[in-house]
């Protein structure tokens, strides 16, 4: 296995937030939730993160208040370190003030107590143990020996409950979940059969009773006691939140809809807030009992995901199955659904084995003002669907244009836009019956009041076999489709069939044409080889033993990523087709195939990076494991870099943090700071002007460096526009840098300053980006001072006196930023 | 083993009657059970559940309230009288007329010395128990509405009674009502309709428990006459209330047919204060729970459906045991039918009337035979008089017929010819000695002269005779079997006396050995001529029996033999029948039993799955076998509609 020492595979973004039971802080105002390798903090009232605690190298498994200070939470973690963390003090103090070494085999939800006792056979999920009346007593389910064991660390005795073993009652009756009362002795139990059991009088060797209450048809996933013991919640795959009165066990509230199944239940401690998580990756905070106050969405992780993951150009969102019949729009920058898309527009009936349409299939064409949708339901034959979705600029959403029932008589296997840049884009899809269509948009008669709408254009066939995958040039002029062993190349303009290759045996399950100067190559993989045909001399130009399970090239660079299935675990490999020998290989990735990833375009290419991790500069690699996770390929310079932001982040979010020793203490060396920062700029002003209704702007709002590239971006500063063109032109020889999507950053000028027409944008657009780079050449360089001196021709000279401020050990990373706030007032004052 | 053709005989439409009152005495562990058609059955909890006794019912005769006053038993019912029953010849000793009008209950107190019945005019009447009679003592002051349910303080010194709408305590030296207690009435639609406290219990810390027609069970404090607690258990009545004798634990029978417990158990370990908390359901009923029992380890339940079940706590007994597993008794342990073997046909038993069956006819060979001749009912026969029908039978040749009441034993001869039939009373004489007959009838045993001076004043619930007409074997509820000669009409011998009832016995045809099955499931042969065990039985007792079959709930009701093959042994229960070789060697004791065809005792087969609800099975004279079964599913059809409940998704 090849050591990357500066690259890393680690989940950001999209992790699952559900992981874990939530925690409640004592003061009811902010919930701390597990989140990959980090914990994050959101406030109850606002759903706002507000902070990221990052430290533990690896998935974090628990979570716990501290109880003797109860402005600190625990948290252990696979690395096998339970870390001690101040989540209230702010960003300064969020850094590991424990570190305990453990053995790496922790999967245990830790509760610390002060007590050492070890239970042997626990199931490994935190869901069978409960502790109750504070240290006395502790109750532990086994599910697969249907017993409860019950514990008293006070008396020292240790009582065991089984229920019948046997039958057929006891595949339903096993024990899902368990709580402890609070202050009696009671423990509930909730089963496999949907019964809750309330147990009693178990101190007794054999006299312990059970009384048994049902309302859930299915399995009770998780109980709660409230903290004064008066009530029961409970919850299951109803998505209904049951209330049950403690000593009536009769009477009971529902708290219904609640969007998906539960997962876990948690009170805060003065119990005015309930917090249920959901098994699509959701947190909903109820207040009162009765209200649903704020609902955190994390990416859906579903059974499976059956699109590919895309990325939409207009909001760098993620794109892939969310609920059932949905597609979900999520911003791994901001760690946030922006979105759900209902495809199917059919009610979901949550009951199994029933077949229900299901988006199959996705693709976004290269502007993302077009999206295509195949929806299938195999209940006896297969219904299909195909669903064109325009997006809508008034709206800031895609709109349902045109639906084609039945476009193919047999499932779809691929679909794919051209990406040519010309008004009329191409969709092509590839179906198991043998065809592939290519469809377009045609504009009606001007007379007609009707929409443009797409319909058939092509259909295309080779010697009647089954076609598997399809693949568009860069450039949009070829069209690759594969029949069994056979490429066939295409000509999009005429519909020409230009030529076949073929190198048998195996059919092609992957195809995939090279980029930028490396665009005349096609990559196809078979189940056994990868192979590499040169378009230009329609030959093999080389082949190698590879079992590829996916295929796929960086949209901004030559790199082609090919995921390797070995035995149990997948390899990725990332080369150039033009080079024999691969940039970047990591054995043993993951377990299972994988079978979607996505090269997700970076805001701002990465600069520092050793060799090895040079294909990641302009794009960052997504991949799902089987098991639904998604993780990414983490730099050194990057981790580094994000650890400097995660303590830059100001605390201005919430201001209303408890006022500690601590906390005033650094507070008042703050607040000086921040006063000199409040009549240069103030970064909160800014963001709260900001209109909320745009996604995108949103999306970018949140996301600091993009507020300050853009406002960058915003000063028309004569002087500075000279230098930079002369930089771009160095630039450009260097040819590397691909020309960058714009829309974004339009979109989100036009909001800021209507006043600027869109070729100024666009002119403003490629100064700021290099204006980026360029900057960042000088302060890598170091003749700092001139330029800035030069660029900064406001009166303001204060810029000066923040630099020693810069307190954080990455003096390069800090040093932008005063420029920053150097130009804010500016774009204050040429906006009016 | 051979294969048997099996008459699978469905058209006994026998019909158990619901249950209608309850009393356990612990001392002698007796279950005293009334059904609606009067009938009192005694059941033995010591012994298996074994039914010991049962005491015919009488037309006009219902039982509402059943109470054992030391070892008496009384009950009352609607007709205003209160019975004392003999239990020694099963009959009822004398009735006392209550002057009150319809007796809703009776309970007597603990020391058994005074009866207290609560009246439908309102009033509470004491009685005297007096050697071989009860005297009227003294009234309490009058209600206004019926007492539906009486409760003695442990004490003795105070008693609370359940009305229309209220809870009165009274005292008992007195007369006079100390507290008064109303209960609250249904909410909603009901509001105006009055609740009936069907069953209260007075518990010796003074509290009062009471169940109602609006379904809460409500713990007061007698003292001060306040509610302590309110359970609301089910939407239709509580009917009945039963507390442990420690009364730690209390039974609820609801009309939905579900059993709630609830138990006195304090919140936690270190706080004294204890409260009553709901805690199992157990769900053994599809209809109204009448009476509840609570021994201590079992809840006994009975209701309109007829059953008796006795669900064990699992917590109060030990695991896999004898006394673990739950049971449910339908049918009596005694048999209802009679077979004619030679002729091929049947005698149902029923309470009112005898019907007589022929078997139909097939010729076809195979799996499943269609019937050519259907069955046919030859003769249905009233009786005369008030009394039940307590026993019947039928000759092996089919031409006499014979039933007993109470009062009565009457004899009738068959005479057939294809299509006619002629029945004739045969008047008896005092000692008409029917040889091929079996008698259950202990007031008509021929008594042979003179009688073993040892034999116990017991009735005989069992009588064998041998094919031949030589031998005549009884069993009575002492556990004796007395042999008799009857060729020379002498006392012949007695078998040693086992601790269990026997519930089957039967002479063997041609061995001379009578083979035993008891209610512990014990199974005994023995040599009438050497007056010992025999060979078999002695190797038998030696190895034991099988855990298996020693767990079984149902007692064997009938043994019978195969004419062709005397090793054979054929058993059933209600459960299931078995064929015994005895000339196969006897299975190891804890080697596994697994399939229909298992191992029990020796080479048996025991066919569980493919006969069920059995009443009799038995063997006729061309090698087929009746099977009589009577299904649950046809009972359950024809009981009234229970309580409609909501059931989920409905």
């Amino acid at each position: 296995m090849v050591a990357h020492a500066d690259t890393r595979v680690v989940h950001r973004g999209g992790s699952k937030i559900n992981f874990r039971a939530p925690v409640i802080t004592q003061d009811s105002r902010f919930l701390i939730c597990v989140s990959g390798e980090c914990i994050k903090v959101f406030s109850t009232s606002t759903e706002e993160c507000i902070h990221h605690l990052q430290g533990h190298k690896e998935l974090v498994t628990g979570l716990v208040l501290n109880p003797s200070n109860h402005l600190q939470v625990f948290s252990c973690s696979e690395d096998g370190t339970i870390r001690l963390w101040d989540f209230t003090d702010g960003p300064f103090a969020t850094f590991g003030l424990v570190s305990l070494n453990l053995p790496p085999s922790v999967e245990q939800h830790v509760m610390v107590k002060g007590h050492t006792i070890v239970f042997q056979s626990v199931s490994t999920d935190p869901k069978c143990i409960a502790f109750g009346q504070g240290v006395r007593m502790h109750a532990l389910t086994h599910s697969l020996t249907h017993s409860l064991t019950h514990s008293h660390t006070v008396f020292g005795w240790c009582t065991m409950f089984a229920l019948g073993t046997s039958g057929e009652m006891a595949a339903r009756n096993a024990f899902t979940c368990v709580a402890c009362h609070p202050k009696d002795d009671c423990i509930a139990t909730g089963h496999g059969d949907g019964k809750i059991r309330l147990w009693r009088n178990f101190n007794q060797e054999k006299e312990y009773t059970f009384s048994t209450v049902h309302w859930h048809h299915s399995g009770v996933n998780a109980l709660c006691f409230t903290p004064e013991g008066t009530n029961l919640l409970s919850g299951g795959l109803e998505s209904v939140l049951v209330q049950w009165r403690y000593g009536q066990e009769g009477q009971k509230d529902f708290l219904p809809r609640l969007g998906s199944s539960i997962k876990e239940i948690v009170v805060s401690p003065d119990g005015s807030l309930f917090c249920t998580s959901h098994t699509d990756n959701k947190i909903t905070v109820i207040k009162n009992c009765t209200k649903v106050s704020a609902v955190i969405q994390g990416l859906v992780h579903g059974d499976g995901v059956k699109t590919a993951l895309m990325v939409d150009p207009r909001t760098k969102a993620l794109v892939l199955n969310g609920k059932p019949g949905h597609l979900q729009f999520y911003s791994l920058q901001r760690d946030q659904q922006l979105y759900n898309l209902d495809i199917v527009q059919q009610e979901y009936i949550n009951q199994s084995n029933l077949d229900q349409f299901e988006v199959v299939k996705a693709a976004l064409d290269s502007r993302g003002s077009w999206l295509a949708t195949v929806e299938q339901r195999s209940a006896k034959e297969v219904e299909i669907s195909l669903k064109l979705w325009a997006f809508d600029e008034h709206t800031q959403s895609f709109v349902l244009n045109t639906t084609i029932s039945a476009p193919h008589d047999g499932p779809i296997s691929e679909i794919c836009f051209s990406p040519s840049s010309q008004n009329s884009t191409t969709l092509v899809s590839v179906s198991l019956d043998g065809h592939f269509k290519a469809w377009q948009l045609t504009q009606p008669d001007p007379s007609d009041d009707e929409e443009a709408s797409w319909s058939c254009d092509f259909v295309g066939d080779y010697h009647s076999l089954e076609p598997k995958c399809c693949c568009f040039s860069a450039d949009g002029s070829l069209l690759a489709v594969s029949f069994k062993e056979v490429v066939t190349v295409w000509s999009p303009a005429s519909w020409d069939l230009l030529t076949t290759l073929s190198q048998p045996p195996g059919a092609i399950q992957d195809l995939c044409f090279g980029r930028l100067s490396c665009s005349k190559y096609l990559l196809g993989a078979t189940d056994k080889n990868l192979c590499c045909w040169n378009l230009l001399t329609c030959s093999l130009e080389w082949s190698t033993a590879l079992d590829v399970s996916l295929l796929l090239a960086d949209p901004l660079s030559e790199n082609v990523a090919a995921f390797c299935g070995a035995e149990k675990t997948t390899d990725l490999f990332v080369f150039r087709p033009s080079e024999p020998r691969p940039h970047f290989s990591q054995q043993a990735l993951c377990t299972g195939r994988v079978t979607r990833a996505v090269f997700a375009p970076r805001d701002e290419p990465l600069d520092g990076c050793e060799e090895s991790s040079q294909w990641l500069n302009r794009s960052q690699l997504y991949f799902l494991t089987h098991n639904m996770e998604l993780l990414t390929f983490l730099t050194k310079p990057e981790e580094e870099r994000l650890m400097a932001l995660s303590k830059q982040v100001a605390p201005t979010i919430d201001d209303s943090v408890a006022m500690t020793p601590f906390y005033l203490l650094l507070g008042k060396h703050r607040k000086r700071q921040e006063e000199e920062r409040d009549i240069l700029s103030s970064q909160s002003g800014v963001r709260n002007l900001l209109p909320q209704g745009s996604v995108a702007i949103k999306e970018v709002g949140d996301h600091g460096d993009d507020v300050h590239s853009i406002l960058l971006s915003e000063q028309p500063t004569e002087v500075e526009m000279e230098s930079e063109k002369e930089e771009e032109d160095s630039e450009e020889e260097g040819a590397s840098v691909p020309p960058r999507p714009e829309h974004e950053s339009s979109d989100t000028g036009a909001k800021l300053g209507p006043v600027l027409t869109k070729a100024e944008h666009r002119e403003l657009r490629g100064v700021k980006k290099l204006d980026y780079s360029w900057i960042r050449g000088l302060v890598t360089s170091n003749p700092v001072v001139n330029t800035t001196k030069q660029m900064v021709k406001t009166p303001k000279q204060r810029v000066k006196t923040p630099k020693p401020m810069a307190k954080t050990p990455k003096p390069m990373v800090k040093t932008p930023k005063p420029m920053v706030k150097t130009t804010k007032p500016m774009v204050e004052t040429t906006n009016p | 083993m051979g294969e048997f053709k099996v008459h699978r005989v469905r058209f006994f439409d026998y019909m158990p009657s619901a249950i209608s009152a309850m009393a356990f005495n612990v001392h002698t562990e007796r279950l005293a059970v009334a059904r609606a058609d009067g009938t009192v059955e005694i059941y033995n909890f010591a012994d298996n559940c074994f039914q010991e006794k049962v005491i015919p019912g009488k037309d006009g005769r219902t039982v509402e309230a059943l109470c054992w006053a030391g070892q008496r038993l009384f009950s009352t019912g609607l007709n205003g009288e209160i019975v004392e029953y003999d239990l020694e010849n099963l009959r009822s000793k004398y009735t006392v007329e209550a002057y009150g009008g319809p007796v809703w209950t009776i309970s007597s107190n603990s020391q058994g010395t005074q009866l207290a019945v609560g009246c439908e005019d309102g009033t509470v009447k004491i009685f005297e128990l007096v050697e071989d009679s009860i005297q009227f003592q003294s009234n309490f002051d009058r209600l206004k509405s019926r007492v539906l349910s009486l409760s003695w303080h442990p004490s003795g010194t105070q008693i609370a009674a359940g009305t229309m709408d209220m809870i009165r305590v009274f005292n008992v030296t007195t007369g006079h009502a100390t507290q008064r207690m109303m209960v609250d009435r249904a909410a909603g639609a009901n509001k105006k309709k009055e609740v009936a406290v069907w069953s209260v219990v007075f518990l010796s810390d003074n509290t009062v428990i009471s169940g109602d027609s609006a379904g809460k069970v409500q713990v007061w404090d007698s003292q001060m006459g306040t509610l302590i607690r309110t359970h609301l258990v089910t939407k239709w009545d509580v009917m009945a209330l039963a507390v442990s004798r420690d009364e730690s634990s209390l039974l609820a029978g609801t009309s939905e047919g579900s059993v709630v417990q609830f138990q006195f158990i304090s919140a936690r370990l270190d706080q004294p204060d204890k409260e009553w908390q709901r805690t199992r359901t157990l769900r053994s009923h599809s209809h109204d729970v009448r009476a509840l029992v609570h021994t201590d380890t079992a809840a006994v339940s009975g209701g309109n459906d007829a059953h008796l079940v006795v669900r064990p706590f699992m917590e109060k007994v030990v695991k896999g045991s004898k006394e673990s597993a739950p049971c449910k008794i339908t049918f009596p342990h005694r048999s209802l039918v009679s077979c004619g073997k030679k002729a091929g046909i049947l005698l149902f038993q029923f309470p009112e009337r005898l019907e007589v069956w022929r078997l139909g006819e097939s010729n076809e060979n195979g799996e499943e035979l269609s019937v050519t001749k259907k069955p046919e009912a030859l003769i249905h026969l009233k009786r005369k008089g008030d009394d039940h029908i307590c026993c019947s039978t039928l000759s092996p040749c089919g031409g006499w017929l014979a039933y007993a009441s109470a009062s009565s034993v009457r004899l009738f001869q068959l005479q057939y010819d294809n299509d006619s039939i002629a029945l004739t009373k045969v008047e008896m004489g005092p000692l008409h000695v029917l040889l091929w007959f079996v008698f259950f009838v202990p007031h008509y045993l021929p008594s042979p002269s003179p009688p073993p001076p040892e034999v116990s004043k017991q009735a005989v619930h069992l009588m064998s005779t041998s094919d031949d007409g030589q031998w005549l074997a009884t069993a009575n509820s002492d556990c004796e079997v007395h042999v008799y000669n009857l060729k020379k009409l002498k006392y012949h011998c007695t078998v040693p006396v086992y601790g269990s009832c026997p519930s089957a016995m039967a002479i063997h045809p041609t061995g001379s050995n009578v083979v035993m099955v008891h209610a512990d499931q014990k199974i005994f042969e023995y040599s009438l001529e050497q007056k010992e065990y025999t060979e078999w039985s002695r190797s038998l007792a030696k190895k034991g029996l099988h855990g298996s079959w020693l767990n079984r709930v149902a007692p064997v009701t009938h043994v019978s033999f195969s004419a062709s093959n005397p090793d054979y042994i054929i058993l059933h229960d209600m459960n299931m029948f078995c064929i015994i070789d005895k000339s196969l060697p006897l299975p190891e004791k804890d080697s596994d039993l697994v399939g229909a065809e298992t191992q029990l005792i020796s080479n048996s087969s025991v066919f569980p799955s493919v006969f069920k609800n059995l009443l009799c099975v038995g063997l006729m004279e061309d090698h087929s076998l009746v099977v009589v079964e009577r299904p649950l599913l046809d009972i359950a059809t024809r009981l009234p509609a229970p309580v409609r409940q909501k059931k989920f998704a409905t």
